[in-house]
């Protein structure tokens, strides 16, 4: 056996370094199907508590909508439960390219590519499509998986500030001497719930001959007038070179990804994306959900236009009530409390109140920038919405922060 | 010495700091404090290079060496002579 006590000791003690931290993370079991309502085990073993589900990426309430669920069911029973097999050896079914038309369609680029997920998509592409000649430049605030996916890829690299035009300009010039330049940024930025100033980037991507690549992972399906996206509400729709976006968010909320854009940079990921080339196809299942998905999403807006009003109101009641938001107007609603501990605190004593939402502090967020990040959803109707309002109003009164600017807030609590 | 430090403080101020109410000293810890975080030391790198004509091997561009200005003039110092 060569797990000795030594290698065990080591990686008990990593272990007790992380629960110093306060940043161990624990699962909490949930009982019921992803929905506004839920019901959850926590902590284990206790008895299952009805709460109010406000931390879910299931922006269009569709994850167990009963269409989706149908579809799924039908792609279970024509095309079998699993493919065995990558997608270039016997893994492609007709309705993984019918996917693949209709996310195209649906985004409004030139080719797809599906991934087994965003992070796959993400990991995958900049190594398939650049060179040591080339440079990607990012926004410092995006996605994990897109860090691991620069990692990855040989071009050189770079950052500038968060939704700076002028730093990214200065970056653009820096840089004028590589091959292809590549800027790289999510549409809306998942931790601060912001949006990217695509109409800029576009133009500055113009002015130095650089390709552009979006996340928009929290953006497809209900960004925008249609809910195409990002592109779509900043005007820029057919000027994205590259965009990425996950199944496993708004639009199913199952699994799954791809990469869409120029058909050469699509093809270039069908001949050399590692993910796409050693990692299973795409369950039936699921991409038959997610093609019903964008059926009901191209028919009507009304689940993005209800989840707008949702967004309004909840945005409008937390100022209100004088909490401190993160500027924006995605569903993406960051409550600021800048210290961690009281962030953890916070979402303990809503989870008592029956409501679920989840502190985020360093390292997911940057030091001094804690927060409850909530999510509304299409699912979410009026009474859901004023009840968690009436216990963050309740938990805000018992920390003494309605009212306060973020400096007195830091000046309680420290940052 | 003094110099190049208000030259680093100068160029960290400028390209990282996001937020006007943060402060900035010769010893603030800049990666370890979530200032720089590790994966955009590579702009102050290629800078420093450029700046002093140096090259610094990656294994010396640490996270450790780049914590705060001082340690970062401290190694440039080591390449400088
Ligand atoms: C911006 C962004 N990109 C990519 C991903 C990864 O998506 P997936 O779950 O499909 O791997 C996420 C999900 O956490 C995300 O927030």
């Amino acid at each position: 056996m060569a797990y000795s006590d030594k290698i065990r000791g080591i990686y008990n003690e990593s272990l007790n370094e992380i629960r110093e931290k306060g940043i161990f993370k624990q699962e909490r079991f949930i009982h019921s199907s992803q929905a506004a309502d839920i019901e959850v085990e926590f902590p284990t073993g206790s008895e299952l508590k009805k709460v109010i589900n406000m931390c879910a990426n299931n922006y269009l309430g569709l994850s167990s909508h009963p269409d989706v669920i149908k579809a799924a069911h039908e792609g279970l029973d024509t095309r079998g439960y699993g493919m065995s097999s990558v997608r270039f050896i016997c893994g492609t079914q007709d309705i993984h390219r019918e996917l693949e038309k209709k996310v195209t369609e649906f985004l409004g680029t030139e080719d797809t590519i599906l991934f087994p997920s965003c992070m796959d998509a993400n990991a995958g592409v900049f190594e398939a499509i650049l060179t040591k000649d080339d440079v990607m430049i990012s926004d410092r605030l995006v996605h994990a998986s897109i860090i691991d996916g620069i990692r990855l890829a040989p071009a050189e690299h770079d950052t500038f500030k968060h939704s700076d035009m002028a730093h990214l300009e200065q970056k653009l010039q820096l840089h004028a001497d590589k091959r292809h330049k590549v800027v790289i940024t999510d549409g809306v930025f998942s931790m601060d719930g912001d949006t990217a100033k695509l109409d800029e980037m576009v133009a500055l991507c113009e002015k130095y001959d650089a390709m552009l690549f979006v996340d928009e992972s929290h953006s497809s399906g209900f960004i925008g007038k249609t809910g195409r996206g990002t592109h779509e509400k900043c005007g820029v729709m057919g000027k994205i070179d590259i965009i990425t976006t996950t199944f496993g968010k708004a639009l199913g909320g199952a699994s799954g990804g791809c990469v869409s854009g120029r058909k050469e940079l699509v093809e270039m990921c069908r001949q050399k994306a590692r993910p796409y080339l050693f990692s299973n196809t795409i369950a039936p299942v699921v991409v038959s959900g997610v093609n019903t998905v964008l059926d009901i999403l191209s028919k009507s807006t009304e689940r993005r236009d209800k989840l707008e009003k949702n967004t309004e109101f909840w945005r409008k009641g937390l100022t209100e009530a004088g909490f401190v938001l993160k500027e924006g107007d995605t569903p993406i609603v960051p409550v600021m409390l800048f210290n961690a501990k009281l962030s953890q605190d916070f979402s303990k004593d809503l989870y008592n109140e029956g409501i679920y939402a989840i502190g985020f502090f360093f390292p997911v967020v940057p030091q001094g920038q804690a927060r409850i990040r909530t999510q509304i959803s299409a699912g979410h109707e009026m009474h859901h919405l004023e009840k968690a309002l009436e216990a963050f109003i309740k938990v805000g009164k018992k920390y003494d922060i309605l009212g306060k600017t973020k400096q007195e807030i830091i000046a309680m609590y420290g940052k | 010495m003094e110099e190049m430090k208000d030259i680093v403080l100068e160029y960290v101020i400028n390209e990282y700091l996001e937020d006007e109410d943060e402060e900035l000293s010769y010893d603030t810890p800049l990666i370890s404090g979530g200032i720089v975080d590790s994966f955009s030391m590579v702009s102050l790198k290629r800078f420093l290079e450029n700046k002093y004509k140096i090259s610094i091997p990656d294994d010396k561009a640490t996270p450790e060496a780049f914590d705060s200005v001082t340690k970062i003039c401290t190694l440039v110092n080591e390449f400088l002579n």
